[in-house]
């Protein structure tokens, strides 16, 4: 227990840096994944092969592999950019390409009719997306979109390998310092606990709320 | 394709000439950004003969081979520990004792909500496991938790009469699961189980982060080299292609496996998994 206490600012400091990188990472995540799935669908051939190749390559990515490329290969080209960026760019870009098959195969679950019917009424490619299809899209896809998000949070933990502050890392400096290596990682895997356990309650107040099962 | 078409008219003449500028636009921008990527590379000077010359040597071609076994060998080891586990766990899950199926539901909730990395590090750095052992074993609990729900899913995913016609024909629990559901389930959630194991074979990366001597760690190894110039773009340039290349491998017999599946008369009672990995919100039933 005093592990926790004595500790406290240094926990609370990781705790957060898995917070914070889940979360800026969730929202590019989200928005390239947006865009990759409306690649994937688009009436142009090329934007369905970028979308393909991207999915196609990242998700068959080992996560170490990219994060490794990233931080240590960009610098090369002269970017230098703190390692928060290059993990939330790793780990967005990362998930993104799960997103976009979920929010694929949400769309692929909308019935045929609905969008004949919306392009019938003469609504265009973006207006039979944005205003009818998706709509419906997002009510089936909120549980797997949630469990990629878990994953995502789950996924940050590598991060804090490549020098980033964030839950995992608190180990190494506790250890030094000479506490219960058992006890150090109980308390760890309570703050992974709570951030996955978080996440999977507001989906599944999201899922209650919107969710409608196809 | 003919999923989508419903999201937009047959293009007549004039939208496919639009499309096609559309479309070779894009085609351009996609190009140059290559161009500039390779320029990049060149203008850093990732192509110079030093850079290269390591894959030359026996030695380092040794290194990486050794390097790529091992990351093999990890990857056999965790798939197998992890089908058993998953195996058990799944029959904890749908056993009728009340402990069994309460404990083999925390142990699962648990290891699936836990970082897998988390684990890794726990065994090797609070159990002072060799590198391998440990790797092996983190892998194992989480990759079988997940298949422990995916045996569960796809026993449930066959339909009722199936079970409750075994049940009439007198047989017993154990007989109607071996005999009847498990084969169904198995079947029908192989893709899944194969896209598991994608995941298992990425996941042995990070084996690099306990310093376990898989391929990423050989890489790394040849890329802090002074003697060649740092080579560390050349490293990854032959390591990722390698990579990605077995786990679309192993992707791509997922998903033909799944079409197999489908068209089989065997799964006739049962939906066949599309060949995605374990997507299941902890807690959802």
């Amino acid at each position: 227990m005093d592990v926790l206490t004595d500790n406290f600012s240094l926990y609370a400091e990781g705790f957060f840096g898995t917070v914070e990188l889940t979360v800026y990472s969730s929202a590019l995540a989200l928005v390239l994944g947006f865009v990759m799935a409306s690649f994937r669908v688009a009436p142009v051939g090329s934007f369905r092969v970028f979308g393909a190749v991207w999915v196609a390559v990242l998700r068959n990515t080992p996560l170490t592999l990219l994060f490794f490329a990233v931080m240590l290969g960009l610098p090369r080209f002269g970017l230098v950019l703190p390692f928060e960026v290059f993990a939330v760019l790793a780990l967005g870009c990362y998930t993104s390409a799960f997103i976009c098959e979920v929010l694929r195969s949400g769309i692929n679950t909308v019935p045929r009719g609905q969008g004949e019917a919306a392009r019938s009424l003469g609504m265009s490619f973006s207006q039979t997306l944005g205003a009818v299809v998706l709509p419906q899209a997002f009510r089936t896809v909120i549980p797997p979109i949630g469990s990629t998000l878990i994953a995502l949070a789950k996924n940050s933990a590598i991060a804090g390998a490549f020098s980033v502050t964030e839950l995992l890392g608190t180990y190494k400096t506790l250890s030094e310092l000479g506490y219960n290596i058992v006890w150090t990682f109980v308390w760890i895997a309570v703050g992974y606990l709570i951030i996955t356990l978080t996440i999977s309650a507001i989906f599944h107040f999201l899922e209650k709320r919107w969710g409608v099962a196809r | 394709m003919t999923e989508s078409t419903a999201l937009y008219d047959i293009p007549g003449p004039h939208a496919r000439r639009r499309h096609l500028l559309y479309g070779i636009a894009s085609t351009v921008v996609i190009l140059a950004l290559a161009g500039w990527f390779l320029y990049l590379l060149f203008d850093t000077e990732q192509f110079t003969s030093t850079k290269w010359s390591p894959f030359l040597y026996e030695g380092i071609q040794e290194l990486l081979l050794k390097g790529l076994g091992n990351t093999l060998k990890a990857f056999a080891y965790a798939s197998v520990l992890s089908l058993a586990l998953g195996a058990v766990l799944a029959a904890g899950r749908l056993s009728e004792h009340r402990v069994l199926r309460w404990t083999s539901t925390l142990f699962v909730e648990f290891f699936r909500a836990m970082p897998v990395l988390v684990m890794i590090f726990f065994i090797f750095v609070a159990l002072k496991v060799q590198p391998l052992p440990a790797l092996v074993a983190g892998l194992t609990l989480y990759n079988g938790s997940v298949l422990a729900e995916v045996f569960r899913t796809g026993v449930h995913a066959v339909a009722r009469g199936q079970g409750e016609a075994a049940y009439a024909l007198g047989m017993r629990k154990t007989q109607v699961m071996t005999y009847v559901l498990v084969p169904q389930a198995v079947r029908a959630m192989l893709p899944a189980i194969i896209s598991q194991l994608v995941v298992a074979l990425k996941d042995t990366s990070l084996g690099f982060l306990i310093t376990y001597e898989e391929f990423l760690h050989a890489g790394k190894l040849i890329a802090s080299n002074l003697d060649y110039d740092l080579p560390f773009i050349p490293v990854v340039l032959v390591i990722a292609p390698i990579y990605i290349g077995m786990c679309m491998l192993l992707s791509w017999f997922a998903t033909w496996v799944a079409r197999r599946e489908r068209r089989s008369p065997k799964t006739k009672a049962v939906d066949v998994a599309p060949a995605d990995p374990g997507t299941l919100l902890p807690g959802a039933q």
